[in-house]
């Protein structure tokens, strides 16, 4: 059950530094967004705010509010655990554990959990998310081979598999192509494009290209220079975005000025 | 979104025009030759990029590697016929060599010469002979690499030389040891030697054997293991984990202190604290105590070295599908550094195994069986070697060194399960 998700005023800290500032933004159910922009504008950092894996980093902070539903992720009371559970993310680079399986990756969400279920449960779980991944046919015959032992561009959609077994209502991909070729690159984009009617999806990119080909809006950040915050200079339909932005520097982005 | 779709369909830039590039050419002979034709001011923007690595080959052989243009077409089906890679000897790629048996000649020349120069000057030390031959060989093989293969290769001859004398210079007393031991022991090590005790056997009488010893040694180190490794586990999982800020930096503080406690002083801590304040008697477990104060340190470095290998990525990964950071720990990264940290913890059971002066001070020495290590004075292998050595007859000597044995046997079997454990717990990567 996808969910919409409405960011206040946001801003984020390393220690004393501000990374991004002041972002207001909203994301529809059962879309793509992506965001864009140079690097060190803060496009990780803002990600990592919406299912509070920001705090993880040791000095992390946020102010503002991240409403998931109008359910406020950083209210009193509210167990980051469980906003991770509901917003799953896929990094940059593929990281399956190397001590599992395949089979273990994809369920590693749920065991990890603690939660039992019976073994056809769990093997229909795995089959489900695999194919899912479109990662199925390709391991059938090895699940219980090593996880690492795939390559980059399985691995990157076994990490897809995993994140979608848990169930989350929102998925967040932080680069998801970067370390992959073109043509696993095509077989993730295929993904997203399938999983949108599932699944709220923000994707972070670099190419933009990507963007245009996957996203239904399109958020481009900027920073003013150097060890300043980032902010987000405008947000609007990713056509629009890239026909007729109509912010000058988004102009100069994509159109290769600078960044 | 005909933009979109243009990409879709074109994976790459060399995919467009010209036919794909046969398979036989591989990216040494696939080299350009500058002065080829006029296509080479062309070229000149591939050529920096594609002869970083390409080798010159003879013109006939060279084609351009990468031509984007579409007007080399006929270029390129006359460059189809490729030719198997020539390399003329002129090129100036080759450089003579010494043949293959040099070091060796080499090495006979410089031990015959230093076996001389010893016979002649009435040198008698055999490490003498060594050291000269050593000398003469590393200059001989430098002057001669310099002489015919030039300088580069001569440093480098040099720079293996050294690295072999190091290696050799650290092995060989290990190697003499283990021998030694090996070769006094082995007469009398025997299945009676490993299952009776010392108990009504003088020590001027053969017999007699290292059971009780033995016993206690396995029981001390197991105790000491129960203590000390949860304890370093625990401590090296809140140093990499939770800790931050004072607290974290004065454990780390304290077990470098502790790192550099000499042995007899954990031993004289336990004593003055656990037998003279606290009035416990002698036994096994006080010297299992003053063992796992050795131990704690070592196993706390190990685990945490192993643990800050784990990569932050996957306590990441593990922590956004909604896993407490608890379960994080216990499923995720230690079960990626299981194999270093059983390395590490069991090379501190083997340093511990053949520590003596704590257990001189706290299991008092026995030459009785006491299977019992909270209660009665016990007696350990390195406690027994020392003691045997102490009565300085011929049939104590030789239990002294059988014991020795044993206790290198005993930890070199505990470094093999180490390693057997490390390769079957490390994180697999196979196809
Ligand atoms: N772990 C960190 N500690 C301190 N500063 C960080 C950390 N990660 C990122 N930053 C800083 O935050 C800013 C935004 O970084 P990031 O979100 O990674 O940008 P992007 O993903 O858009 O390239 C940068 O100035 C970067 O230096
Ligand atoms: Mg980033």
């Amino acid at each position: 059950m996808a969910k919409r998700i409405d960011v206040n005023g946001l801003n984020a800290y390393y220690g004393g530094h501000k990374a991004i500032e002041d972002i207001t933004l909203h994301v529809e159910p059962r879309s793509v967004t992506a965001f864009i922009g140079p690097s060190g504008c803060g496009k990780s950092t803002f990600l990592r705010t919406l299912n509070r894996m920001h705090e993880v980093t040791p000095g992390g902070r946020v102010e503002g509010e991240v409403l998931l539903d109008n359910e406020n992720l950083y209210g009193p009371g509210v167990d980051p655990v469980q906003v991770r559970r509901t917003v799953g993310m896929v990094f940059q680079r593929p990281n399956p554990f190397p001590t599992m399986s395949i089979y273990d990756n994809v369920l590693a969400g749920v065991r990890l959990n603690g939660i039992r279920y019976s073994r056809s449960q769990l093997d229909d779980l795995v089959e489900k998310n695999l194919r899912g991944a479109n990662l199925w046919k390709e391991v059938k015959d090895r699940l219980h081979k090593p996880g690492a032992g795939l390559s980059g561009g399985q691995q990157q959609r076994l990490c897809l598999a995993r994140a979608t077994a848990v169930e989350p209502d929102v998925l967040l991909m932080d680069e998801p192509c970067s370390a992959l070729d073109p043509i696993s690159t095509l077989a993730i984009e295929d993904l997203i494009d399938q999983m949108k009617s599932r699944y709220t999806i923000v994707i972070v990119t670099h190419n933009m290209q990507q963007a245009a080909r996957v996203s239904e809006r399109t958020a481009f950040f900027n920073l003013a220079g150097v060890g300043q915050p980032g902010r987000l200079i405008e947000v609007d339909a990713t056509d629009k975005i890239f026909s007729n932005p109509s912010e000058k520097a988004t102009e100069d982005y994509i159109s290769g000025r600078f960044g | 979104m005909s933009d979109t779709d243009r990409t879709r369909n074109e994976p790459g830039p060399e995919r467009r025009g010209g036919p794909p590039r046969p398979p036989e050419v591989a990216p040494e002979n696939g080299g350009v030759a500058q002065e080829h034709d006029r296509a080479a001011h062309e070229l000149a923007a591939v050529a920096p990029m594609v002869s970083g690595q390409s080798v010159p080959v003879h013109p006939e052989t060279a084609r351009p590697a990468e031509v984007p243009s579409e007007t080399r077409v006929e270029e390129h089906q006359e460059r189809v016929i490729i030719t198997p890679p020539v390399r003329p000897p002129t090129m100036g790629l080759r450089r003579p060599r010494l043949p293959r048996w040099t070091p060796l000649g080499l090495a006979v020349g410089s031990l015959a010469f230093a076996v001389a120069v010893g016979l002649v000057a009435g040198l008698d030390s055999r490490v003498q002979w060594g050291l000269i031959a050593a000398l003469v060989f590393v200059a001989a093989n430098f002057a001669l690499t310099a002489a015919v293969e030039g300088r580069r290769q001569a440093v480098d001859k040099l720079a293996l030389s050294l690295i072999w004398t190091s290696f050799l210079v650290a092995v060989l007393p290990l190697a003499s040891l283990v021998w030694e031991t090996v070769a006094r022991g082995i007469p009398t090590v025997s299945w009676d030697f490993l299952t009776h005790s010392m108990n009504g056997v003088l020590s001027w009488q053969q017999g007699g054997g290292i059971y009780h010893a033995l016993l206690a040694t396995l029981q001390q180190v197991a105790l000491a293991s129960l203590i000390a490794i949860p304890i370093g586990l625990l401590t090296a999982v809140y140093l990499v984990e939770y800790g931050r800020g004072s607290l974290a930096r004065a454990i780390t503080f304290f077990v470098d202190v502790m790192t550099g406690i000499p042995s007899i002083v954990a031993g004289l801590f336990v004593l003055t604290l656990w037998i003279m304040a606290l009035d416990f008697g002698y036994s096994g477990f006080a010297g299992a105590l003053a063992l796992s104060i050795l131990m704690m340190p070592i196993v706390v470095r190990a685990t945490e070295e192993m643990l800050k290998l784990v990569p932050n990525e996957l306590r990441e990964a593990a922590l956004a599908l909604g896993v407490p950071k608890w379960r994080v720990i216990l499923k995720v990264v230690l079960p990626t550094a299981i194999g270093g940290i059983t390395t590490g913890v069991m090379l501190a059971i083997a340093r511990i195994a053949g520590e003596t002066a704590p257990i001189l001070l706290l299991v008092f020495g026995s030459n009785l069986i006491n299977a019992n290590p909270f209660e009665g004075p016990q007696s350990s292998l390195p406690l027994f070697v020392y003691e045997q050595w102490g009565y300085g007859t011929e049939e104590a000597y030789d239990r002294a060194w059988a014991a020795a044995l044993v206790l290198i046997v005993l930890i070199m079997i505990l470094n093999l399960v180490a390693r057997g454990v490390a390769r079957w717990k490390a994180p697999k990567t196979g196809r």
